[in-house]
């Protein structure tokens, strides 16, 4: 065998490794149910749940309660399922947090109410923001 | 309305589209055709339509530039990331807060880069700037706004666009089309920085400079000079890798200074997704140079310069698509160009991939089997091993794109980013950069000196038993502990130290070649200081009082933060660290003004003295209105030690709106440490409202007194004719009553007024909001020239404080400046060798 060959199939040994790896460590996007039985059966793996804040006709938000001092606060999510699930967060509420269309929360369930780790929103498009403060 | 403005803005737009297109289609001519009048006329169109074009750009960037300046609010652009109240230096960084802006950024280093190639390199001109202009009429495209007839479908997104025409549902537009908002929404606060003015046009310039070495590389594969473009590229190649490492270090230490997620590194997409581009830039530098001293990895070469450009049109397609949408707290929006994007990713990643696979057979390389003991064998080595080191961090990044791919097989995949994306790619990357370091040091000998086994050995000798007393030194000095760690200190340790002996023989003959031992040496520095600030970061802000900060935190919360009352000193770090007070930032001039010595108006960015201020050595008189910038609170905390005294002013934007508290730290550095400071909780403004019960004394004036234990004096009482701004009529009487309070850092005065207006009696009390006290002038005796005083106290302001050292992070800093200077002296010296070939006439 030649060295290039040796050196070929390292490559692609690492390379392997890399993707099995990567599948491995890489986290999953479910829904609440899921994620709770999840927690349930022993896996504490976080994961990511995407959805909406609870809001009324008006589009207000609801649910939001701040903790003590702002640092921390939690509110409602309606994952795409409709499954509603109280969310608590042990930071302070993220700037743009109240006008997001679209919210993934990225923790796990630590009994019945699930602990993000992190937030990230998804705002609307500025083209479709339709609102001018005159 | 300015229309006008907006219409030329528009054609230059059109303008930048077709002169590129003009551009590419005259160079490709010169190119192709073998008739040396037709060539050269061809030529000069193609010089000709890009110099056009380059000028279209140019007026699109000052068109925009007008608008924003001029504050023409009916434009959206401006509207949407620029108000009256921005300095000029800001309203540049508006140009990059949009997408549009950014692309036109792009397009005018593409030009700027064009033009110095045409006047740099006449032999390569017509087939590199083919390659340019097909670029630039990409990117002109992003932005065209074009509607095509009869399709409906949209090229580009236009920056010169209305507001009314962005929002056309918009209900004050149906009612009044003509309507001009009086301001715009301004430019989000966190990119008022001033590292956000310099960080994206420096980046930008690094994603443009890519373009060269591929442009080169693509001609020499079109003109079958498989061997010939690596010279004039190769200088490019080490500009691009400079800049680009520079713009992306930028960005790094933007984040360090201004968010607070405690580090500089956060392996969010959006940065990994310019990461991963340098890597392989940087291993394609190396093949190059390989291929200019010994003919061989002219393959790897071409592969690995195309790779670049891809990944650069790959990454812009990633964080500009919308389809990191859920896994990037940068969420960018989908302006609709995901279409175009993916085309423009595909047609270089095609016309590429075709064109090396046409010439693939002809393309020179050598049979032979490089030995173990050749520099190039080692060198190519190092450059797969960065080569993998970019694939470990592309392959997760793409997870949203693989869960597209997946879904237009129709399987469903519900793959996610990895929940701790710092641990995650941490734990992989430590180790390829322990065998990048390794490699770095072993390859300078190879690459130096003829060698086998014994040579190397006896090489090899010296810097390694160095490596080892350094390296025991620093493990025992800085405590590393961790396994991990200690073998990434032993690899930077003994680059730094293999990379000095190169660098000093290197000198003592040819100084000029010493750019590679040069940057390896930054490189080991920036290993060690990685390790070290960010392994052993350690919060330092420890609650040692033995009490809870409040029940209603958590745990962690509790142990790891401290609070502090205002002028109540207390230990951490070794220092005595003491809070004064809330401060307001002036918006036109430097320094910070005590929030206790102005009073609000209804406007939050305007405020009025209360007495004469000086700050940063400008005067603002008792009375003056003065201009701050009103999302921000910054928190005063002194830091004592041995009769030394250092301020840090950590910030805090408290927006209602949005909901949040932003904080950024602010960095006391001291030369082994950075210690990096942020609030982690304040008083709400509400918080204040909860006063004791009013205490009343009879003081005279001049007479000491106590006000919440702090000694007061009552230095006078006068009559004044306005209060408020509001005159008083013929028979109302005020009086204002100044008084001195002794703080424990310097006076503090409160000025309460009494008044009888209309015949009533009205109190006005003044508030010392440091101290925790409010003062009110109750009543006037003057039969005992007694005057009443009410006192009330509350607690004391307080901040809660987050604080962590970062051991070393200057060694990181210093080893990307070193790394930069190593580039910036390979480049000089290929640039020279470049200019020599072009006197004799070879290029």
């Amino acid at each position: 065998m030649k060295k290039s060959h040796i050196l070929i199939l390292v490559i692609i040994a690492v390379a392997i490794g890399i993707i099995v790896s990567t599948s491995n460590d890489a986290s999953t996007y479910v829904g609440f149910d899921e994620a709770l039985s999840m927690s349930t059966a022993g896996n504490k793996k976080e994961i990511h749940v995407v959805g909406e804040l609870k809001k009324d006709d008006e589009g207000h938000v609801l649910g939001i309660t701040e903790g003590a001092d702002k640092v921390s606060f939690s509110f409602i999510m309606i994952d795409e399922t409709g499954k509603e699930q109280l969310v608590q967060y042990a930071q302070p509420m993220p700037a743009d947090f109240l006008r997001s269309e679209k919210v993934v929360v990225i923790g796990s369930y630590h009994d019945d109410a699930f602990n993000a780790s992190k937030i990230l929103l998804k705002c609307p498009s500025k083209y479709q923001e339709q609102k001018i403060n005159v | 309305m300015h229309y006008f403005i907006g219409d030329l803005g528009h054609l230059f737009v059109i303008t930048s589209f077709i002169t590129s297109l003009v551009a590419a289609f005259a160079y490709f001519k010169a190119t192709t055709l073998s008739d040396l009048k037709e060539k050269t006329l061809w030529l000069q169109n193609g010089k000709t339509g890009f110099y056009l074009h380059a000028l279209a750009v140019l007026g699109i960037c000052v068109t925009l530039f007008v608008i924003i300046a001029n504050h023409y609010f009916e434009y959206h652009y401006a509207y949407n990331y620029s108000d009256r109240k921005l300095p000029v230096y800001y309203l540049i960084s508006t140009f990059w807060n949009g997408q549009e802006g950014s692309f036109m950024l792009w397009l005018f280093w593409h030009a700027v880069l064009g033009i110095i190639v045409i006047s740099t390199n006449t032999y390569w001109e017509a087939p590199v700037m083919t390659v340019f202009a097909v670029v630039q009429a990409f990117l002109a495209s992003m932005i065209l706004g074009v509607v095509i007839p009869g399709l409906d479908v949209k090229i580009g997104s236009s920056p010169f666009i209305l507001l009314r025409d962005a929002m056309r549902d918009a209900p004050i537009f149906m009612a009044q089309p003509e309507f001009i908002p009086k301001d715009g929404n301004g430019l989000n606060p966190l990119l008022q920085n001033y590292w956000m003015v310099i960080h994206p046009p420096t980046l930008f310039l690094g994603f443009a400079s890519t373009l060269v070495p591929f442009s080169f590389c693509i001609a020499g594969l079109w003109m079958k000079k498989y061997r010939d473009w690596v010279r004039p590229a190769l200088p490019w190649a080490l500009f691009s890798g400079a800049i680009l490492g520079l713009g992306i270090l930028m960005g790094g230490y933007w984040a360090y200074e201004t968010l607070n997620f405690g580090g500089y590194w956060n392996w969010d997409p959006v940065e990994n997704a310019v990461y991963v581009p340098w890597l392989v830039l940087v291993a394609a530098i190396h093949t190059m140079i390989t291929y200019r001293n010994s003919e061989t990895a002219l393959k790897a070469s071409i592969i690995l310069v195309i790779g670049v450009f891809v990944l650069i049109l790959y990454s812009t397609f990633l964080t500009r698509s919308g389809i990191l949408g859920d896994a990037s707290v940068h969420s960018f929006t989908d302006l609709g160009l995901s279409g175009q994007l993916f085309i423009y990713l595909f047609f270089f990643l095609g016309a590429a991939i075709i064109l090396a696979i046409a010439r693939w057979r002809e393309i020179p390389s050598s049979e032979k089997e490089a030995s173990v003991y050749s520099r190039e064998f080692w060198i190519f080595i190092g450059a797969v091993t960065l080569c993998l080191m970019g694939f470990q961090v592309l392959m997760p990044t793409s997870i949203p794109v693989w869960n597209k791919v997946l879904g237009f097989f129709g399987v469903t995949s519900k793959l996610a980013l990895p929940a701790d994306q710092i641990a995650f790619y941490s734990k992989f990357q430590l180790w390829f950069a322990v065998v990048v370091g390794l490699l770095s040091g072993i390859g300078q000998f190879f690459w130096w000196k003829k060698i086998d086994a014994d040579r190397l050995k006896k090489e090899l000798t010296t810097p390694a038993l160095i490596t080892l007393i350094l390296f025991a030194l620093i493990v025992t000095i800085g405590k590393v502990y961790t396994p991990a760690y200690i073998v990434l200190t032993l690899a930077g340790v003994f680059t730094l130290v293999s990379n000095a002996k190169i660098l000093f023989s290197v000198l003592r003959s040819s100084p000029g070649l010493s750019g590679g031992a040069v940057a390896h040496i930054g490189v080991g520095m920036m290993l060690l200081g990685i390790m070290f600030s960010a392994g052993y970061s350690k919060i330092v802000s420890l609650n040692n009082t033995g009490m809870l900060i409040s029940k209603e935190f958590s745990q962690d919360f509790n142990r790891d933060n401290l609070l502090l009352f205002v002028n109540e000193p207390r230990g951490m770090w070794g220092y005595d660290i003491e809070y004064l007070g809330e401060r307001l930032e002036p918006r036109h001039n430097g320094g910070y003004i005590r929030k206790g010595d102005v009073t609000p108006t209804g406007d939050r960015d305007l405020v009025v003295a209360k007495r004469d201020i000086v700050a940063d050595g400008i005067t603002y008189k008792a009375n003056d209105t003065i201009d701050i910038k009103g999302e921000n609170t910054f928190y005063e905390i002194q830091l004592r030690k041995n009769n030394k005294t250092y301020t840090l002013y950590p910030r805090a934007q408290i927006n209602p709106e949005m909901g949040g508290l932003l904080v950024s730290p602010d960095i006391y550095k001291t030369v082994s440490a950075d210690l990096y400071t942020h609030v982690s909780s304040v008083m709400k403004p509400s918080e204040g409202e909860e006063w004791s019960k009013l205490e009343e004394m009879k003081v005279k004036i001049g007479q000491e007194f106590y006000a919440n234990d702090y000694v007061s004096v009552l230095q006078s009482v006068e009559r004044i004719f306005e209060v408020n701004g509001i005159k008083l009529d013929q028979e109302d009487v005020a009086v204002k009553a100044k008084i001195q309070i002794r703080g424990e850092n310097g006076d503090y005065f409160a000025e309460p007024i009494f008044l009888i207006k209309d015949k009533m009696a009205g109190r006005i009390p003044d508030e010392v909001a440091d101290l925790g006290l409010r003062l009110t002038l109750l009543n006037i005796h003057p039969e005992t020239n007694e005057f009443a005083l009410g006192i009330n106290t509350r607690q004391k302001d307080w901040v809660v404080i987050k604080a962590l050292e970062k051991p070393y992070i200057n060694v990181l800093w210093l080893g990307t400046l070193v790394l930069m200077v190593g580039f910036g002296i390979a480049m000089t010296r290929r640039v020279r060798e470049f200019r020599k070939m072009k006197e004799k006439g070879l290029e």
